[in-house]
C-alpha cells in the first residue's frame, strides 16, 4: 500500500533545472531507506511555477516544494516521508486558500486567482501515461459524442460555450467549426496550430508537454464535428519534449482505439500525424502554416478563401490553436452552458498566459477572462522584485502593445485589451519596470517582427525595416524632429495595408509606446536623453564625490577609460567609455552614476 | 439574361457581373485601381499592396486584386487615407530600389516609374538602407539584376505557372528576400531555358536581355568585314510598337531599309530559311512515317524548347527533329553557299540575326552549330535591341521608305512568315509534307484548328489513307502537359510543334515591352501580331515552301535534295542530355544514367 505519492514536474524548465537527476536521487534514497513499497514516484507536466523549479509535490497534503537540490531530496525523504514533518523551508505555498477548481490548485497565492480548464491536468497527471489521463475523465468526451451526439450537436455545444480562438485572433470557435462543417468535400482536415513563436511564450509547449491527450481528444472531437478524417499537429521542431510526448500519446491513443479506424466501434475514423515547423514565426499564420505543411515556402496568402473553404491541399480545413483544442473536452463534458458562465460577456472561459519579465513569479498561469492585469501582476505574479516601480505590461507578444500603469485595472478580454491599444494575442505577458527604456523595448519587438517578416508584402517587408531604422537612430541619439510622426504614419499604414496578421500587428509595440510614453520618445529626440539609462549613446557615466579612490573601477574598465591616483577621486574619459557598466557594478560606494 | 449584382464604388451604385474581384469589377467600370504584382494570367499574389481599397465594414484595407465582390459591397478606391497609404507603399518600394532611372534600360518603359509618377511621389520620407546584389551576367541570354527587383513575384509565377520550369524562386526572408535560381547558381548554369518570359513580365529591369548593341555598333563601323543580317518573321509584326504603332503593324520592308541605313551590307529574311527548314523537316517527317526513326517527330526551331528538352526530356531527344532552326540554317547557308556564290571569304562575314527571342543568343553559342569551325551566327540581337539601335542612330523608322530583302536569301513563301506564330511551323510543314507525299495539290491550306491562342491544339490530316494526327503547344507549361499525354499514349500523335513562348515567337522574350494600354502577354496584342503574319502569308502568291524558287535553286545548285549528305552536314544537328543543375530528381537521374 502506497502511503505517499511524490510528483516531480517534468516540464521543460524543470527538466533543464535537473528534474531527471532528482528523480534518480529520490529513487536511490527511497530504495536505501526501504521505502519503495510505501512511496510512488510520478512525473507530471508543467505546473507553471517555472522560476521556482525544479518542483516536487508530496501527497497527501499537497505540499509543493520548489528549488530542490539533491541534498534537499534526502531531507524530504527523512523529514517528510519518514518523520511525516513537511519542510517549511522548502515549501513554496504560503497560506492555504479556498479550493477553487481541482483540488491541488488553490493551495497557494500563485494558484489562488487561477482557474485551470485548458491546463486542468498539467502538473497532475503523468503526460506519458494514457491511463492517468483516462482516470481524470480523459476521452470520456469523445466517447460521449460518438454515442450520444450528432456532429451538429457538437458544433452547437461549442457555439454555446462562446469559446474564441486562443491563437490570437479571437474568432468564435463554434462559428469556425460551423463554416468548415458546412463545406462538402470528400476529405477535410483538422490542423492543430502548435507553431508557438512569440519570444518568451511557452503556453502551447507546456500544454502539450503536460497533457498531450487533451489536445488529441479536442482534435478528434473537432474532426467528428466537421466531418474530417485527418488531423495534423503542426509543431515547431524546437520543442523536442513536446514532440516526444505527442508521438507517445498518439501511439497510445491508437492502441486504445481513440484514434484510427472506427474509433470506439463507431463509424467515425480519424487519425493524427505530426508535422514539424522550422521555426518561422509567420508560419503561425494559418495560410502560411498551410503552405508550410504542403511543402511550400511559408508565406501567407490573401483571404478569402478562408481555410474553412479551401485549406490544406485545397480541402476544407479547421485550424485551431493548442489551447483552443484543450478546452474542447471540458466543454463537452461540463457543457457549453457551464463554460459560458466563466469569463466576461464577450470573452468566455479562461486564458493561459506565459508571465515573464520583471516580476516575482514568472511562469505559466491560467486565469478566467475578466481578471485584471493588476491581479495578475500583483496577486499571481507577486509584484515586481527589488522594489522597482511598475512601468508597463506588454501583452500579446511582439505584436501586442505596452500598457502603462493607468491600464492595470483593465479586465483581460479580447475587446478590453484591444480598446486599451494592445491585443490578447496568444498569451505572452511581459512586465516592464522603470529600468527599461520604452523606445528600446519598442525597438526590440520591432526587430523581432522585422526579422520574422516573410518578405512577401511591401508594407511589412520594407515598412518595418524603415521603422526599425528610425527607432535605431532615435536610440542612438540621432533622432530628428518629425521622426515620431513618421513612425506613426508608417505604423498606421502597415497595420491597415499588410497582407497578414504579422504585418498588421507589427507596429503595435511602437504605436502603443508612442501613445503611452510619447515623452520618452521626445526626450530621446530633443534632449538626447534616455531616462532609464538603457540607450548607451545617450548615457554618460560620471564619478561623484562619493569616490574614495579605491581604484576598483579603474581595474575593471576594459578600455582604460578611468584615470585617477589612489585615494583621490577618479575621472571617466567619456570619449573612451563604451558604457558597458562594469564600473558601476564594481563600485562599492555608489560613486558612479549614469547621467 | 445574365445575373448581376449591385456594388457601390465611391458612393455610387453599379450593376456588375458576380464572381469577380473588386479589381475586375472596377476595371469593367473604368476605375483603374493602381497595381503591381497582379497579372491576369498569373495566380493572385496579393503581395505588393498597391491595389488596396477600403471595404465598408472592414478594419483594414483589402487588396482589390484578391477580394471577391458580393451584392451590396461598398468600396472606396480613392480616399485621402488610401491615396496616402498607396503613395507610401510605392515610396517604400522606391526607397529600396536603385535610383538610377536615367541610366536604366527600362527608363521610360518602367511600371514602377509610371506608378511613382501616378502616385505623386515628389519627395522621399523614409529613405534608408538599400539592398545591393551583384549583377548576374553568366547567362548567354538573360541578365539578372536583383538590386532592381521589387519582389512582385511575376517572374517567379511566370516561370512556374506558365512555363512550368521553376528556374527562379524567392530565397531568404523579410528585407533579405531575393529572387534567385536554386542554390544561387550563376543564372547561366541554372535550369533557365533562356525563354526570357521573366523579362516580359518584370515591371522593372531586374531581368533584361544580354545587350549586344554596343558590340554590334562597333562591328557595323568595321569596313574590313562583310556585315550580313537576317530578320525573323515575328520581328516585323511587333517592332512598330516600340515606335508608337499598334501591334501587328507590318514593318518588314521598313526593317530592310533601316538595317541598310545602320550599315549592313546584306539584309536577308529568316523566312527564307524557314522554307528551307520545312523542306528538310517535312522530308524527315515523311521518312519517319515510312518507318525510319522515332515518332512523334517534334519540331526543333525553338531554342527555349531545345534547352528544356535537353534538361527535362533526355529520353525524348530522338523524337526531336535533327533540323537546325531557321536562324542557324540561314547562318550556315550564308557562310557557305552565299559566300561561295559571291566570292566572299566566309571568315570575313559577320553574321547577325534579329530575333524576337532571347534564347537565340544562347543557341548561337552552341558548338553543334559551327560551320567549318566558325561560329555560324556571330551575334543575335532582339527586337527590342534593334528598336533601340534605330532610335540611337537617329533613323526615322516610321517614315522610312520600305525596301526589298537581298537575294538570294531574301525571298520566301507565305509559309515562312507564319513560322512566327504558334501553329505556323506545323501548318507550313503540312502544306509541304502533304504535297510531297501525295503528289497532289492541297486545296485547303489554312489549318484553322492549329491557329489561335489555345494552349494545346490538335488536327488530323489524311495522307493518302494514312491519318496523321498532329499537335501544337506553346508556352513550356503547355508543352509539359502535351508531353505527359505523349508519355501516356505514345502512338497518339505523329507530329508535334512546340514553342517555348506563349503565342509562339510573336510572344518571344525579346519582343518589345508593352506599349499604350497593353499589358505583358496581352492576348489582344498577340492576336494582332499573329494576324499580321497571317496577312503576310495570304498576300503572298507563293504559300508553300517547296514552291519558293530561291529554295529550289539552292537545292539545285548546292544541296542537291532534302536530307542529302550536304544537307545533313550543313542543316542538321544533334542534342545532348544535360543535367539540370540544382535539381535532384531520382527519375531524371535514372534517365541520365
Amino acid at each position: 500500500m502506497k502511503e505517499f505519492i511524490i510528483t516531480i514536474c517534468n516540464g521543460t524548465t524543470c527538466v533543464n533545472k535537473g528534474a531527471h537527476r532528482l528523480q534518480e536521487v529520490l529513487k536511490e534514497k527511497l530504495e536505501k531507506a526501504g521505502l519503495t513499497e510505501k512511496v510512488k514516484i510520478n512525473i507530471s507536466g508543467c505546473l507553471g511555477m517555472c522560476d521556482k523549479g525544479p518542483m516536487m509535490i508530496v501527497y497527501p497534503g499537497y505540499t509543493i516544494y520548489g528549488g530542490i537540490t539533491e541534498e534537499d531530496v534526502s531531507e524530504i525523504v527523512e523529514e517528510h516521508i519518514i518523520n511525516n514533518r513537511p519542510i517549511a523551508r522548502l515549501a513554496v505555498q504560503e497560506e492555504k486558500l479556498f479550493n477553487r477548481f481541482f483540488r491541488i490548485f488553490g493551495d497557494t497565492e500563485f494558484f489562488g486567482k487561477q482557474l485551470r480548464i485548458a491546463l486542468r491536468n498539467c502538473g497532475i497527471i503523468d503526460p506519458e501515461n494514457i491511463d492517468d489521463y483516462i482516470a481524470l475523465r480523459g476521452y470520456e468526451a469523445l466517447a460521449e459524442i460518438l454515442t450520444n451526439k450528432t456532429p451538429q450537436e457538437v458544433v452547437d455545444e461549442v457555439k454555446k460555450s462562446g469559446l474564441r480562438g486562443r491563437g490570437g485572433g479571437g474568432f468564435p470557435t463554434g462559428t469556425k467549426w460551423q463554416f468548415t462543417a458546412n463545406e462538402e468535400s470528400d476529405l477535410k482536415y483538422v490542423v492543430c496550430n502548435a507553431d508557438e513563436g512569440d519570444p518568451g511564450a511557452f503556453m502551447d509547449r507546456s500544454a502539450i508537454e503536460g497533457d498531450p491527450h487533451t489536445v488529441l481528444e479536442g482534435m478528434a472531437i473537432g474532426g467528428y464535428a466537421i466531418g474530417a478524417s485527418k488531423g495534423i499537429v503542426y509543431i515547431r521542431a524546437e520543442y523536442p519534449l513536446a514532440i516526444k510526448r505527442l508521438e507517445k500519446a498518439i501511439k497510445a491513443a491508437r492502441e486504445n482505439d481513440f484514434l484510427g479506424k472506427n474509433i470506439l466501434g463507431s463509424d467515425f475514423s480519424f487519425d493524427i500525424e505530426i508535422r514539424l515547423g522550422a521555426g518561422a514565426f509567420v508560419c503561425g499564420e494559418e495560410t502560411a502554416l498551410i503552405h508550410s505543411i504542403e511543402g511550400r515556402r511559408g508565406t501567407p496568402r490573401p483571404r478569402p478563401p478562408y481555410p474553412a473553404v479551401s485549406g490544406l491541399f485545397g480541402k476544407p480545413t479547421l485550424i485551431n490553436n493548442v489551447e483552443t483544442f484543450a478546452n474542447i473536452p471540458v466543454i463537452i463534458l461540463d457543457g457549453g452552458g457551464w463554460f459560458s458562465t466563466v469569463g466576461t460577456e464577450k470573452s468566455k472561459g479562461t486564458k493561459v498566459f506565459a508571465l515573464a519579465g520583471k516580476i516575482h513569479n514568472t511562469g505559466l498561469i491560467e486565469v478566467p477572462m475578466g481578471t485584471t492585469l493588476r491581479e495578475i501582476v500583483y496577486d499571481i505574479g507577486g509584484g515586481l522584485p527589488n522594489g522597482k516601480e511598475f512601468k508597463a505590461i506588454q501583452t500579446g507578444g511582439p505584436s501586442g502593445g505596452c500598457l502603462p500603469v493607468e491600464y492595470l485595472d483593465t479586465p483581460i478580454d479580447y475587446e478590453s485589451l484591444a480598446k486599451a491599444g494592445s491585443i490578447m494575442g496568444s498569451g505572452g505577458m511581459i512586465v516592464i519596470d522603470e529600468d527599461s527604456c520604452m523606445v528600446d523595448i519598442a525597438k526590440f519587438f520591432l526587430q523581432f517582427t522585422q526579422d520574422e517578416s516573410c518578405g512577401k508584402c511591401t508594407p511589412c517587408r520594407e515598412g518595418t525595416k524603415r521603422m526599425f531604422e528610425i527607432l535605431t537612430r532615435i536610440t542612438e541619439g540621432k533622432g530628428k524632429a518629425g521622426d515620431i510622426e513618421k513612425l506613426e504614419r508608417l505604423g498606421n499604414m502597415i497595420k491597415k495595408a499588410s497582407l497578414c496578421g504579422l504585418g498588421q500587428s507589427a507596429p503595435n509595440p511602437v504605436l502603443s509606446t508612442i501613445k503611452n510614453f510619447r515623452e520618452e520618445y521626445e526626450e530621446h529626440i530633443n534632449e538626447k536623453k534616455c531616462r532609464a539609462g538603457v540607450c548607451k549613446a545617450l548615457v554618460g557615466y560620471t564619478i561623484t564625490d562619493n569616490c574614495v579612490g579605491c581604484g576598483a573601477c579603474k581595474r575593471v574598465c576594459p578600455v582604460g577609460a578611468i584615470e585617477g591616483t589612489k585615494k583621490e577621486k577618479h575621472i571617466i574619459d567619456s570619449n573612451k567609455c563604451i558604457k558597458c557598466g562594469a564600473c558601476i557594478d564594481t563600485c562599492k560606494f555608489n560613486a558612479i552614476v549614469k547621467s | 439574361m445574365q445575373e448581376t449584382i449591385t456594388i457601390n464604388i465611391n458612393g455610387k451604385d453599379y450593376k456588375v457581373k458576380p464572381d469577380q474581384t473588386i479589381m475586375q469589377a472596377a476595371d469593367s467600370l473604368g476605375f483603374h485601381i493602381p497595381r503591381l504584382c497582379y497579372h491576369p494570367q498569373l495566380s493572385i499574389e496579393g503581395a505588393c499592396r498597391v491595389c488596396i481599397v477600403e471595404v465598408e465594414g472592414m478594419k483594414n484595407f483589402a487588396a482589390s486584386c484578391a477580394f471577391p465582390i458580393r451584392d451590396g459591397l461598398k468600396v472606396r478606391t480613392n480616399t485621402t487615407e488610401l491615396r496616402r497609404a498607396r503613395r507610401d507603399i510605392v515610396e517604400l518600394i522606391l526607397d529600396n530600389h536603385p535610383q538610377d532611372c536615367h541610366t536604366c534600360e527600362r527608363d521610360g518603359n518602367c511600371e514602377l516609374q509610371n506608378l511613382a509618377y501616378a502616385m505623386g511621389i515628389r519627395k522621399r520620407h523614409f529613405e534608408g538602407e538599400r539592398k545591393h546584389y551583384e549583377l548576374d551576367i553568366s547567362s548567354a541570354s538573360v541578365v539578372r539584376d536583383p538590386s532592381k527587383c521589387i519582389l512582385c513575384g511575376r517572374c517567379v509565377r511566370m516561370c512556374s505557372e506558365v512555363q512550368g520550369i521553376n528556374a527562379i524562386n524567392y530565397a531568404y526572408r523579410g528585407f533579405d528576400t531575393v529572387v534567385m535560381p536554386a542554390y544561387n547558381l550563376p543564372f547561366g548554369e541554372s535550369i533557365c531555358t533562356h525563354c526570357g518570359q521573366c523579362i516580359k513580365v518584370c515591371p522593372t529591369a531586374a531581368f533584361t536581355e544580354k545587350n549586344n548593341t554596343q558590340e554590334l555598333f562597333e562591328k557595323l563601323n568595321d569596313d574590313s568585314i562583310v556585315k550580313v543580317v537576317q530578320v525573323a518573321p515575328a520581328v516585323r509584326a511587333a517592332i512598330g510598337e516600340s515606335f508608337g504603332l499598334e501591334p501587328g503593324s507590318n514593318m518588314e520592308h521598313e526593317i530592310a531599309a533601316v538595317l541598310r541605313r545602320l550599315g549592313f551590307d546584306y539584309v536577308f529574311d529568316t523566312q527564307f530559311s524557314a522554307d528551307l527548314t520545312i523542306m528538310e523537316e517535312s522530308s524527315e517527317f515523311l521518312e519517319r512515317v515510312g518507318g525510319k526513326g522515332k515518332l512523334p517527330l517534334i519540331t526543333s526551331c525553338c531554342p527555349g524548347w531545345i534547352n528544356c528538352a535537353e534538361m527535362f526530356y533526355p529520353d525524348m531527344l530522338e523524337n526531336i527533329s535533327s533540323c537546325k532552326s531557321p536562324m542557324s540554317m540561314m547562318s550556315g547557308v550564308i557562310k557557305t553557299y552565299f559566300a561561295e556564290k559571291n566570292k566572299i571569304d566566309p571568315a570575313k562575314i559577320f553574321s547577325v540575326a534579329v530575333m524576337p527571342c532571347t534564347a537565340k543568343k544562347c543557341e548561337s553559342e552552341r558548338p553543334q552549330h559551327t560551320v567549318d569551325d566558325m561560329r555560324a551566327t556571330d551575334l543575335v540581337i532582339t527586337t527590342r535591341e534593334l528598336a533601340w539601335m534605330i532610335k540611337s542612330a537617329g533613323i526615322d523608322f516610321i517614315n522610312i521608305e520600305g525596301e526589298a530583302y537581298d537575294k538570294p536569301c531574301g525571298m520566301s513563301s507565305g509559309a515562312g512568315a507564319i513560322f512566327g506564330v504558334t501553329g505556323g511551323v506545323m501548318e507550313a510543314a503540312l502544306r509541304t509534307a502533304y504535297e510531297l507525299y501525295t503528289s497532289e495539290t492541297l486545296t485547303e491550306i489554312e489549318f484553322e484548328n492549329i491557329r489561335g491562342l489555345e494552349g494545346i491544339k490538335e488536327a488530323k490530316v489524311n495522307l493518302d489513307g494514312t491519318e496523321i494526327c498532329v499537335a501544337v503547344a506553346h508556352g513550356l507549361g503547355n508543352a509539359h502537359k502535351l508531353l505527359e499525354i505523349v508519355k501516356k499514349e505514345p502512338g497518339r500523335y505523329h507530329f508535334i510543334e512546340i514553342m517555348a513562348c506563349p503565342g509562339g515567337c510573336i510572344g518571344g522574350g525579346g519582343q518589345p515591352y508593352p506599349s499604350g494600354n497593353y499589358i505583358p502577354l496581352d492576348p489582344e496584342c498577340l492576336n494582332k501580331r499573329a494576324k499580321a503574319l497571317y496577312a503576310i502569308d495570304r498576300k503572298n502568291t507563293i504559300r508553300r515552301s517547296h514552291e519558293n524558287p530561291e529554295i529550289q535553286r539552292l537545292y539545285r545548285e548546292y544541296l542537291q535534295r532534302p536530307l542529302s549528305e550536304k544537307s545533313h552536314e550543313l542543316l542538321h544537328t544533334h542534342y545532348e542530355a544535360r543535367e539540370p543543375k540544382g535539381i535532384v530528381s531520382g527519375e531524371l537521374k535514372n534517365l541520365l544514367e
